[in-house]
């Protein structure tokens, strides 16, 4: 039995509930929330009713024959989570998260967002429960992901620019969890990813797990056994962990979770907290984080706004130090290629995050025999990368 | 018997409160800071709260935010901040509590911190993002050191963990008089009055009340209940305004002795 988080929210030595005395109310609450919620039938026959009838759900394990054959090892299959509404894995958490917002009587939903696909997600299920939403994004992330920002405006929520810090992901969190503090008794704060203080880390992940309860399905009505290996991105690592968590206990297979390497982690300018970080507190909860020698977070970088995150959820530091789970790093110029080359060889578009992923892929592959099977997470699609991969292959869009 | 005490037991005598400025150690940098100590002793306060700058400051506002980029701008970290605190010793014994976030700490090992801070003159310790239930891995090493751990308590705080954690408090109880983050809104003294009173009547140590107080007129309405304010934004302000400028200290000084007198 997989015990973790403990009582208090901690997953080995990461995790916990670091935060300003004004929120622990406020999170005992939330938690008590959860745990009830967890026990109602009727609020988890709720979620699954959303999840099929409104997210799409279960979304398909496609086998990729094409990237199979040209890798010339594995059989790999890609969960395809850009199928999902919304374009991405964002929304199990979030149809979750605002189900729990409705039933504490919460009429008011924030959120941060890097990349603008968490935003976009809990802008759409306010939408849905016809709730109020500011979403926090940086003013970096904004100018990257313009498209978001006006989808999430076109769905009634406010966007606050966020202008402190490196005006990323982790800014908007740190401008989210100021919010939260001010009005912390009418506001349900939904967190897009693993992170934060606990019940936070813990409750993603059960909202996600259902990628990796559906991929365990799967594969096995498809092969008739297990992954070898299971795949998934990590910026704070929800797809990663909604994958990994439902084959913890199947120790034959593989978790692997892939972090940003950016301009390469000799360059100083990536995002691998666990490749690269030392252990540290921040956003409510202790994990690897990138930090300079006197504790002050350090600029991640990242060609993909979803992974350019300076930490990691505590859960993938402890399943990295327990060596449960595997951490490699993908550079930009390696994500790029394996952005054109799934789009090339299946005509699925990828987000920059999930390329990252399918990058390891394209390394690992040719080492396995064919019969071997990878499991990948294709987290969202590419649409909203478009401006992105166009600009660093120099291509001009009008 | 330690200097937070002491400080509180002189002034209870006189019936007086104690004003507690906060400042950035750094801010804009550490020569000017201890320039800026001495002016604060000098026209009345009481109990220094030294800030150490993160680059993630989550609790405090835009003022504060500002304080501490310029802190860090300047190279400050906590090793220079303790050198600093040795040199001011030399000429005060008014109390210091540093405050601030945990990853500095936790990066400059809490065990060197407490041994290094007190070795310094250090009083007190307050995190903003570490409450009770997280601070078992560095309460060991900083009572051994004799620096007080300095409890936060909210306005959203539960009766029973009130009770609870003031009754584990050491030095004295930081009231924080709004659900907000620094220096954005003005207290609203009346709301907070019976629940101070509350706790004032079941914590072993004094009470103070921060967040939102920068008027004499503030102080004087807070302080009428509490045993001490802090006043953080309002004199960061100042020094943001003049902190390049040889006026700096008297403008210090002229705010603190107008703070310290509706306080008497």
């Amino acid at each position: 039995m997989y015990p973790y988080p403990d009582a208090n929210g901690h997953f080995g030595p990461f995790g916990g509930r670091y935060v300003a005395e004004t929120l622990m109310p406020a999170l005992e609450e939330l938690e008590q929330a959860y745990r009830d919620a967890q026990d109602d039938p009727m609020f988890q026959q709720d979620f699954e009713d959303y999840l099929r009838q409104y997210v799409g759900r279960p979304s398909p394990l496609y086998f990729a024959r094409r990237l199979s054959e040209h890798l010339g090892g594995a059989r790999i299959y890609l969960k395809r989570e850009d199928l999902n509404h919304t374009g991405a894995h964002k929304i199990n958490n979030t149809v979750g998260q605002a189900l729990l917002a409705r039933r504490m009587g919460k009429k008011r939903v924030i959120a941060e967002t890097g990349a603008g696909q968490h935003g976009v997600a809990t802008a759409t299920v306010a939408a849905l429960f016809g709730m109020e939403c500011e979403v926090f994004m940086g003013t970096e992330d904004i100018r990257r992901q313009s498209l978001n920002v006006f989808r999430m405006k076109l769905l009634g929520a406010k966007v606050t620019a966020v202008t402190s810090g490196t005006a990323t992901l982790k800014d908007a969190m740190n401008e989210a969890i100021r919010h939260w503090v001010t009005r912390v008794r009418d506001t349900f704060y939904v967190i897009g990813t693993v992170a934060g203080p606990h019940p936070y880390p813990a409750m993603v992940r059960d909202f996600q797990a259902v990628i990796g309860q559906e991929t365990r399905r799967q594969i096995l009505q498809a092969e008739g056994r297990l992954p070898d290996y299971a795949v998934a991105c990590i910026g704070g690592g929800s797809n990663a962990m909604g994958l990994f968590y439902p084959f913890l206990a199947d120790e034959s297979v593989r978790l692997l979770g892939v972090e940003a390497a950016g301009l390469g982690i000799g360059s100083g300018k990536h995002a691998a907290s666990i490749g690269a970080g030392r252990v540290g507190v921040l956003h409510g909860n202790k994990t690897y984080l990138l930090q300079d020698d006197h504790g002050q977070i350090e600029h991640a970088h990242s060609i993909s706004a979803g992974l350019d995150y300076p930490g990691v959820g505590p859960e993938h530091a402890h399943l990295h130090e327990m060596g449960r789970a595997e951490y490699q790093a993908i550079s930009d110029v390696e994500a790029l290629d394996a952005f054109q080359l799934l789009t090339r060889l299946e005509g699925i578009i990828p987000a920059l995050e999930s390329a990252h992923a399918i990058a390891q892929v394209v390394k690992l592959a040719p080492t396995l025999r064919r019969d071997q099977l990878v499991v990948v997470c294709l987290s969202g699609r590419g649409d909203k990368d478009i401006h992105t991969v166009a600009e660093a292959m120099g291509v001009e869009l009008h | 018997m330690g200097r937070i005490q002491a400080t509180f037991e002189r002034l209870k005598k006189r019936k007086e409160t104690a004003l507690i400025p906060f400042i950035t150690a750094g801010d804009p940098d550490l020569t000017t800071t201890e320039e800026v100590i001495h002016a604060l002793v000098e026209h009345g306060a009481d109990l220094i709260e030294l800030g150490f700058p993160f680059s993630d400051p989550m609790a405090d506002g835009p003022t504060i935010q500002a304080a501490s980029e310029r802190a860090l701008a300047s190279g400050t970290t906590l090793a220079g901040i303790l050198e600093m605190v040795v040199r001011v010793r030399r000429h005060t014994n008014v109390p210091i509590v540093l405050m601030g976030y945990y990853n500095p700490l936790l990066s400059y090992g809490p065990e060197r911190f407490a041994a290094d801070a007190a070795a310094a003159g250090v009083d007190g310790l307050l995190l903003v993002d570490l409450p009770a239930e997280e601070s078992a891995e560095i309460l060991g090493s900083l009572r051994q050191a004799d620096i007080c751990l300095i409890q936060l308590l909210a306005p959203t705080t539960p009766l029973p963990r009130m009770r609870r954690l003031a009754a584990a408090a050491e030095g004295f109880i930081y009231f924080v008089s709004m659900t907000g983050v620094t220096g954005v809104s003005q207290v609203d003294a009346e709301a907070i009055r019976e629940q101070v009173l509350a706790l004032r009547e079941t914590s072993p140590v004094p009470v103070a009340v921060g967040f939102g107080i920068s008027s004499p007129a503030d102080a004087a309405a807070v302080g009428s209940f509490a045993d001490a304010v802090v006043v953080g934004s309002a004199l960061v302000k100042v020094i943001a305004a003049y902190g390049a400028s040889p006026e700096l200290a008297s403008r210090v000084g002229s705010l603190i002795r107008s703070l310290k007198e509706s306080l008497r």
